[in-house]
């Protein structure tokens, strides 16, 4: 029955893929139709401004996309924005909202995402938005680069190291069920395709960012056949890496010592869980989930997000966010669209900032509002249009 | 029922305790048997540091010792020896050094098989920073209770084709209702305020969700103590931001595996961090969790720190909270004056030495 359970979500996920779309066209917002009429080469690039989809998400997100859209003004940044509102807990998630933030993905292979918050109580269906976003799109690689922002002072500083973590299978699979009254099974898939893909993103990675080590993170002493087949799979890819060094770690000492001295890793790779709860417990060394921008890629989209994914409801309307993370990562969006120029020009104004510090939110020890932070942020951008 | 096994024991404890306090002037009556497993590499040398200790401080501790290796039983079953599991069933009470596991096919690990042949379903780890053992933490006073025998460590596990693993993680409604009972009820008896129950319950969300479901149902019953849930993810994140937010969490086994070894790096490491697991019928055993350091096995050099405060856990878990108190302030202020300390702890001394120190500390309180 496990099985038959695993195929039959396949099934799902493959007919969502090739599923019929046309059905849903007239539905879909006119920019979107439009960016389908461009030419197939460039279809982004029409009057020379990058279109990018964005989902706000849930809690805070909408606030920190308004920084990133004010910003972006203050800068003259060539990008204009698709927005799609795709929300469980706010009663705007269905299939068709799927489908359009899906269709635009395809033509802009570029978006900037907040979380998607999942609600805990179980309805039936196990797969969230959220999750079933990140597996339309296959978005399997989330990379997150912890770096200490120099200005702010944390208990561990000048860090530096990157998480990337395989985020389409293994404690995710969302396949769940109750084999008697009052016992639960909740399969965590392992794949070696999958396991080779991750391990061979981190080797590429490390290679293309000129870092010399890539540890591997597991509990192979307990799962030995499924922790085990994701090491197995690590130590052939590493093989092919002969100038990057490779270690594997076990994930419980790798967050003591990640608490102990962070400063011994670089890259590291790991399943999905681990990934979350590395990602979690390294932004907290640098100044927590508003400072750490992160992505996720598949092999065709990227997808520009917070390293640490909360939605933050319970600061919802009272501007006191920290949208540093999300303009970082909005920074490195326009890096990946290859304007190096308006990635730096932001980039540089958000740390400067934040090296002042004069302009804090209440995160980092300050007072200060998100409007004040985007003011101070739009203030610094070295280049400033006049109007 | 479990809750009722656990209640009795915990009146058996509190009827000890008030009669050590009652006849505190005749030392002799309530002598405790507890076994002693020395356990392998450095293991002798700081059980040794340990009884010398307790002798110090005229605890009514009475030793058995024995040695614990897995040996094939009838039918080619692994087991312990018979005499090391007599003595447990006596006793109740366990103290136990780092054990090795031979690297051979099918052998099983040695605290595997002690968490299976007592039921030991609770591993407790309190992590209090030590004042004068500087780490970048402070303040750091929390307790991880972990559910120790299903969840992610089933140890069921399946290759469906080539290439495609199946791990199973098993969550049970009697297991989480008797870990989440233990847990509030050491909140209750260690004078601690709030019980934080760490899940994943928004991705896995029946799992998850009945341990969740099962921690909030027994928080109604002790609405003396403060209950709240937090996602594993947050309490990662938090945890190394402000630890001093959290006071008993409660989790299924591997976030539990994860979370207090995260927690003992906050104050310092395995080597000064303690650990009880907690079984059914009454039994408990105490342990240090770090390795057997062979490399340091025999030179006086070890560290027994770990080993001692889980002593002292055990002291409170059998009520005997004065002389736990006595050899923890003893201990503390043996690493707080920094004159005589093991290497792993930035000083020069010999593990007899700082056993030493902590012996005169303890003889000068009286």
């Amino acid at each position: 029955t496990m099985a038959a359970a695993l195929r039959g979500s396949l099934l799902t996920l493959v007919k969502g893929l090739a599923g019929p779309r046309w059905q849903q066209m007239p539905l879909r917002p006119l920019s979107v139709s439009a960016g389908l009429c461009a030419p197939e080469t460039s279809p982004a690039r029409a009057d020379a401004t990058f279109k990018v989809t964005m989902v706000p998400g849930d809690g805070v997100g909408p606030e920190l996309m308004t920084a990133v859209k004010d910003v972006f003004k203050a800068g003259d940044v060539p990008v204009e924005f698709e927005e799609f509102h795709l929300s469980e807990v706010q009663n705007m998630a269905s299939e068709e909202k799927l489908e359009q933030v899906l269709t635009s993905m395809k033509t802009n292979k570029v978006a900037m995402k907040g979380k998607i918050h999942t609600p805990m109580e179980y309805k039936g269906e196990l797969a969230s938005y959220e999750m079933r976003l990140r597996r339309k799109l296959d978005l399997f690689a989330n990379v997150v680069h912890v770096n200490s922002l120099p200005g702010y002072n944390t208990r561990h500083n000048n860090l530096d190291l990157v998480i990337i973590r395989e985020q389409t299978e293994g404690e995710y699979s969302s396949l769940e069920h109750e084999s008697v009254p009052g016992v639960i099974e909740c399969l965590k898939i392992i794949t070696r395709v999958k396991s080779r893909r991750i391990a061979k993103f981190a080797f590429d990675y490390a290679t293309k960012k000129g870092r010399s080590k890539v540890t591997a993170v597991h509990k192979a002493n307990i799962m030995k056949l499924a922790d085990g087949l994701f090491l197995q799979c690590c130590a052939e890819i590493a093989e092919l890496y002969p100038k990057i060094k490779y270690e594997t770690i076990i994930i419980d000492n790798a967050c003591m010592q990640l608490v102990q001295n962070p400063y011994q890793f670089d890259v590291l790779v790991m399943p999905n869980l681990y990934g979350n709860i590395i990602d979690n417990l390294a932004a907290g060394l640098v100044g927590g989930a508003g400072v750490v921008p992160g992505e996720s890629y598949s092999a065709e989209y990227a997808v520009f997000e917070t390293g640490a994914r909360h939605p933050f409801a319970q600061a919802v309307g009272r501007n006191i966010a920290n949208p540093t993370a999300m303009l970082l990562s909005a920074a490195n969006m326009l890096k990946h669209l290859n304007l190096e120029y308006h990635s730096q020009m932001v980039s540089d104004a958000v740390k400067k900032v934040i090296k002042q510090g004069k302009v804090r939110t209440r995160d980092l020890g300050g007072y200060c509002t998100t409007g004040d932070f985007v003011h101070a942020v739009v203030d610094n951008l070295r280049f400033r249009p006049r109007h | 029922m479990a809750g009722n096994a656990w209640r009795s024991m915990l009146s058996q404890v509190v009827g000890v305790a008030s009669r050590t306090t009652l006849c505190s002037s005749s030392r002799s009556r309530g002598i405790h048997t507890v076994t002693m497993i020395p356990g392998d590499g450095i293991g002798p040398e700081i059980s040794s540091a340990v009884m010398k200790i307790f002798e110090a401080a005229k605890a009514p501790i009475q030793w058995e010792e024995r040695n614990v290796t897995a040996i094939k039983g009838p039918g080619g079953k692994w087991m312990i020896p018979p005499d090391a599991k007599e003595s447990m069933d006596q006793s109740k009470i366990g103290l136990k050094g780092p054990l090795k596991t031979p690297i051979a096919a099918g052998h099983p690990s040695m605290n595997l098989l002690l968490r299976k042949t007592f039921d030991l379903y609770a591993n407790v780890r309190p992590c209090v920073s030590i004042e004068g053992y500087k780490t970048p933490y402070t303040d750091v006073n929390l307790v991880t209770i972990r559910e120790n025998t299903e969840g992610e460590y089933s140890g069921i596990e399946h290759v469906i084709v080539d290439g495609v693993v199946q791990s199973i993680k098993l969550i049970t409604e009697d297991a989480s209702r008797r870990i989440a009972e233990y847990a509030f009820e050491y909140a209750r008896n260690n004078q601690r305020s709030s019980v934080t129950a760490v899940h994943k319950a928004n991705i896995m969300r029946m799992s998850d969700g009945l341990f969740l479901r099962k921690c909030r149902e027994v928080a109604e019953t002790y609405k003396d103590i403060k209950f709240t849930e937090m996602y594993l993810d947050t309490v990662c994140l938090n945890m190394v931001q402000d630890p001093t937010q959290f006071d008993v969490l409660v989790m299924p086994n591997l976030y539990g595996d994860i979370l207090s070894d995260l927690c003992a790096g906050l104050i310092g490491g395995l080597g000064v961090t303690p650990s009880g697991n907690i079984g059914a019928n009454g039994v408990a055993i105490f342990e240090s969790v770090h390795g057997t350091a062979p490399d340091i096995a025999g030179l006086d050099m070890a560290n027994p720190t770990a080993l001692l405060l889980s002593a002292v856990m055990m002291l409170r878990h059998m009520g005997l909270h004065e002389y736990g108190k006595k050899i923890e302030t003893a201990c503390f202020d043996t690493i707080r004056d920094k004159k005589v300390l093991t290497k792993d702890l930035g000083g020069n001394s010999k593990c007899s030495e700082f056993t030493a120190d902590i012996c005169r500390r303890v003889v000068d309180m009286d």
